[in-house]
């Protein structure tokens, strides 16, 4: 229902030369003294210099999960990866404490769902931003004011001056998330990591904040994972959307031919969920029944099945292969194999 | 249609104490006189933002806080008049709250946590748990296999439909729910969704629906009414609200839903800045601070909940003739918010 | 019974097995192995102090000058003789008995009392609430041990008197505690749906705040356990406590003062005593807690 111009296409991200994450059949397992938690399965992309992934998923998919993997911020001892994951041409999971400090903050950034948790609260937001400029660039403390203040007035926070010395808690919520953008940006990574950052906020808030990072983006050159269960959020800044359940990418494409067309059941009945066409006079909507599968024990073959209207014996054998049903679109389904069509 | 619900001048201010003496320092002024009414059958929408006051005003009308002002009228009477005591409205109104964990004493079962309502109104033990099985099953649980259950044993949604079922056991005519499906992913809302249509056809029911998305409202209500900041903006149908919503606010709340088309995305917010925090709100239109109409009148004078066609209500200057405003009266030709470039200092 | 409309999403329960929240919990216990040993350790000391007469090996009272102090591990004696030339072992086995029960006995009346202080003062909120904790403040402000010894002091010598002193001095910090969650809990959504339903407070609190509010309380009082042994044995040590020549620990420790430097090992046992019996129950209520605290 968004009334507003229509925004002319944004530039394609660059496709020349080495993607600048590669991501190899990763696996990550949780142990405890229960079970093995099996929270990603099998996830494999690429991406490209300025192009933005969208990770749309529920509770439970794996969406956060990966995005922590990324930047190796998972408890050590009872996190098992497996897979290969390369940032900027180094293996990420044979990374020791050095270079992960050198790597964090430099090469990836990551801004969360509640801003308060990336901020200490006992300094300054321009300390804080400060601090991270010292450590990767180590420049003097004026010049890291300096920087700060730039990148405050970059993410369009009024009186800027003013906020660099203002405590975390005295910011409202939407300034605080553009203050943690703000922190994330400050030494120019190349892959920013976005957990639900606009989850927590009003709408009129959020739509700020999605703008200011599809500008910044743009801006800076960046590759972006942005981690969503809100269709429209992935719709607004997204390049490319791969849909995940159970550890899995079941469906992956261009941002305009899946949500156009999805073709993953999943799919179809989560953008029917975030949508609602229709009313509740008219009709029911059309819901997906079950819930999602327990990651203690992911049963062989496709983990949606229980919950497929379309679910066929074969189903529960093996998980599908990839289709290519289009241009840099595959979906994991046997609906799509070998020129089937699905009921949409 | 009969009015079932009629809530009048509702106001609720919350004092914040500090200083030497813990004085009152300031006033939260949560719900600043607010009214509306319900119509059986029906389901009225509440959208707003934070601090605009819809989950103050569904505990206000619910008397789990007690108004300042204001008078709430059931079926017709007053309620804590000798016609409506409290407890028996508390048999014909009942809340589903948000947080669907928080709502259920971990300590009692399921069965226990749903027949606890119909035993404090004297219902006898077994007849309660019978009407605990009836209503599990009504709301898609199995009985045999949940009423044994702990709330942590269940999922969200599970729990959600736990708590429905808690709120059916009563029989209450109205139900109000603040924000039941927000905290659930959106596949399982979908489900309750449903679940909450059927029921409502089956039982008779009239809903008060609260919620922040605004396409969960659109899908559930028949009447929108729009919050900001203590007061009523703007209420009426909700397919006029959403094809031509009068109040600017309102307007900016419809714009700033995410685009669902890759092809026509937003290209700049509908409106700038936080939404300002009901301590000290502005004189005369609270909404005046982030509106591109906003006039010399819009600070002086608070403008009233005025009428415009049959069924649509707005409390804007714009839509009163007679308000003193460059374009009163001429809302319907007012173009719907379009992006907006006012820089607004955003109150922390 | 209605059936369940055939479309709407029936979903299946996970578990297998139901069980309520504290058998949960007493299965985690279980699971602990140092809180098991612990457990032990006390049940078997409450047992020994029980049983007394038929395990001691001598009269906790008999006295004889000719075997004062001997050491541990002497003829007759396994662990050696008092300075009046009673057998230890038998005044350590008599001993539990009056140490246990003077180290548990004011921390269930305070855990009691307390509770029902903290849980009117939390629940009912306001003036009642100020009334309440305010006192409870004043109490607080005296460090334990000094308010045990005015009180003990005031009240005189004795058995009796020193439990009275001890429940009092613990009674401010479980009303503390008992009030604090009590505000926790008033203020989650199920209490509110139990307003909503027209429950009146007393239903409320029974139903609803108590079940919630008495498992931190209770942990917290087992954490006090300890703290109330030595401090009893504090009282003894002072004389304000049990009066000789009754085998208490702490009144053990007092009169063996003198004989730390001839017999050093015979000196310290009744202080090991009371130094196992805190451990375990510390041990215990950490272990505890951990066990409740099962991640929903």
């Amino acid at each position: 229902m968004s009334a507003v111009p229509i925004s002319t296409v944004p530039a394609s991200p660059d496709p020349a030369g080495d993607p600048l994450v590669q991501v190899r059949d990763l696996t990550v397992r949780f142990t405890n003294s229960d079970a093995t938690i099996h929270a990603v399965n099998g996830v494999s992309f690429d991406l490209h210099r300025g192009e933005v992934l969208g990770i749309l998923g529920e509770s439970g998919s794996g969406k956060s999960v990966t995005l922590k993997t990324l930047m190796r911020l998972l408890p050590e001892r009872k996190s098992k990866l497996g897979g290969s994951m390369r940032v900027a041409g180094q293996d990420v999971i044979a990374m020791n404490a050095s270079q992960l400090t050198a790597y964090r903050g430099k090469i990836v950034s990551m801004i969360f769902q509640e801003p308060m948790l990336a901020f200490d609260p006992v300094f300054t937001i321009g300390q804080q931003i400060g601090e991270a400029v010292i450590k990767h660039e180590g420049v003097s403390r004026v010049e890291a004011r300096k920087r700060a203040l730039q990148m405050l007035e970059r993410v369009q926070i009024p009186s800027a001056a003013r906020r660099l010395d203002a405590y975390p808690h005295e910011l409202s919520g939407g300034m605080r998330q553009r203050a943690m953008i703000a922190l994330a940006l400050a030494c120019k990574p190349q892959l920013l990591l976005a957990d639900e950052p606009t989850t927590a906020l009003d709408a009129t808030v959020q739509i700020q904040i999605l703008l200011l990072l599809r500008e910044l983006q743009k801006e800076f050159g960046m590759a972006v994972i942005f981690v969503t269960h809100d269709v429209g959020a992935a719709v607004e800044v997204s390049d490319r959307i791969a849909v995940m359940y159970a550890g899995r990418f079941i469906e992956t494409g261009d941002i305009r031919a899946l949500i156009r067309q999805p073709r993953h059941p999943y799919s179809q009945g989560l953008l029917a969920a975030n949508v609602l066409p229709g009313s509740a006079r008219e009709g029911r909507v059309e819901a997906i029944p079950g819930s999602p599968p327990n990651l203690a024990a992911v049963p062989p073959g496709c983990a949606f099945a229980p919950r497929c209207k379309y679910v066929e014996e074969r189903c529960r054998g093996a998980y599908p292969v990839a289709t290519t049903v289009a241009a840099s679109h595959t979906v994991h389904c046997i609906l799509s194999e070998a020129g089937a069509q699905s009921a949409v | 249609m009969t009015t079932l619900l009629e809530v009048v001048q509702l106001r609720k201010h919350f004092p914040i104490k500090g200083g030497l003496l813990n004085r009152q320092t300031a006033t939260v002024r949560a719900v600043d006189g607010v009214s509306f009414t319900v119509e059986q059958g029906e389901t009225l929408g509440v959208v707003g933002e934070s601090g605009c006051g819809k989950s103050t005003t569904a505990r206000l009308t619910m008397h789990l806080l007690t108004p300042d002002e204001g008078t709430i009228v059931f079926d017709g009477k007053t309620v804590g008049s000798s016609q409506m005591p409290l407890r028996t409205l508390r048999r014909q109104m009942q809340m589903v709250f948000q947080d669907s964990f928080a709502s259920l004493n971990p300590r009692l079962t399921i069965e226990e946590s749903i027949a606890f309502g119909p035993r404090v109104h004297g219902v006898p033990g077994k007849e309660a748990r019978e009407r605990a099985r009836d209503l599990l099953a009504k709301v898609g649980l199995n009985p045999a296999q949940f009423i044994r259950r702990y709330p942590h044993e269940l999922s969200g949604g599970q729990r959600q439909r736990v708590n429905i079922a808690r709120a059916l056991a009563l029989q209450p005519r109205l139900l109000i729910l603040d924000e039941s499906v927000s905290a659930l992913d959106k596949s399982v809302q979908a489900q309750v969704l449903n679940l909450l249509s059927d029921l409502k056809a089956e039982f008779g029911l009239t809903y008060l629906f609260i919620s922040h998305d605004l396409h969960v409202v659109k899908y559930m209500s028949d009447r929108v009414m729009v919050m900001y900041l203590g007061k009523v903006a703007e209420v009426g149908p909700v397919q006029a609200i959403y094809n031509k919503p009068l109040h600017p606010y309102t307007s900016g709340l419809l714009s700033a839903m995410p685009s669902l088309d890759p092809d026509q995305r937003t290209a700049a917010p509908p409106l700038v800045g936080d939404p300002p925090n009901p301590i000290n709100p502005p004189s005369g239109c609270r909404f005046r601070t982030r509106c591109p109409y906003a006039e010399g009148v819009c600070a002086e004078v608070e403008p009233k909940l005025s009428a415009i066609g049959a069924d649509r209500l707005a409390a804007c200057h714009m839509v009163n003739p007679d308000s003193g405003h460059t374009k009163a009266g001429m809302a319907l030709d007012v173009p719907v918010l379009p992006s907006l470039m006012k820089k607004t200092e955003a109150t922390a | 019974m209605s059936a369940i409309p055939a479309n709407l999403a029936v979903e299946v329960a996970p578990i297998a097995v139901s069980r309520g929240y504290w058998a949960t919990v007493f299965r985690r216990t279980l699971r602990d192995k140092v809180t098991v040993v612990c457990a032990l350790i006390l049940l078997a000391l409450v047992v020994i102090a029980i049983f007394a007469p038929w395990i001691a090996p001598a009269d906790p009272l008999a006295t004889s000058m000719l075997k004062r102090l001997a050491k541990v591990g002497s003829e007759g004696h396994l662990l050696g003789t008092d300075e009046l030339g009673r057998d230890l072992l038998s005044r350590l086995i008599y001993g539990g008995r009056l140490s246990l029960f003077i180290g548990i006995l004011p921390v269930v009346n305070a855990f009691i009392i307390g509770t029902a202080l903290g849980v009117t003062a939390g629940f009912a909120g306001g003036p009642v609430n100020t009334a309440i904790m305010r006192t409870m403040d004043v109490f607080f402000a005296f460090p334990s041990v000094l308010l045990a010894i005015a009180i003990s002091g005031v009240l005189g010598a004795g058995l009796f008197n020193s439990i009275v002193s001890l429940t009092i001095v613990f009674i401010p910090p479980i009303t503390r505690v008992a009030e604090s969650v009590t505000t926790q809990v008033r203020n989650l959504d199920y209490v509110d749906a139990a307003r909503a339903s027209g429950a009146n407070a007393l239903t409320i609190v029974r139903v609803h705040v108590l079940g919630n509010v008495l498992g931190p309380v209770f942990i917290y009082a087992t954490s006090l356990m300890s703290v109330c042994m030595i401090l009893a044995s504090g009282l003894s040590f002072l004389g304000l406590g049990t009066k000789p020549p009754a085998a208490e620990w702490g009144l053990m420790l007092n009169t063996l003062r003198t004989a730390i430097y001839t017999n050093p090992l015979v000196a310290a046992l009744p202080g090991v005593m009371i130094f196992v019996t805190s451990i375990c129950f510390n041990l215990m209520s950490d272990g505890l807690r951990q066990a409740m605290d099962i991640k929903q």
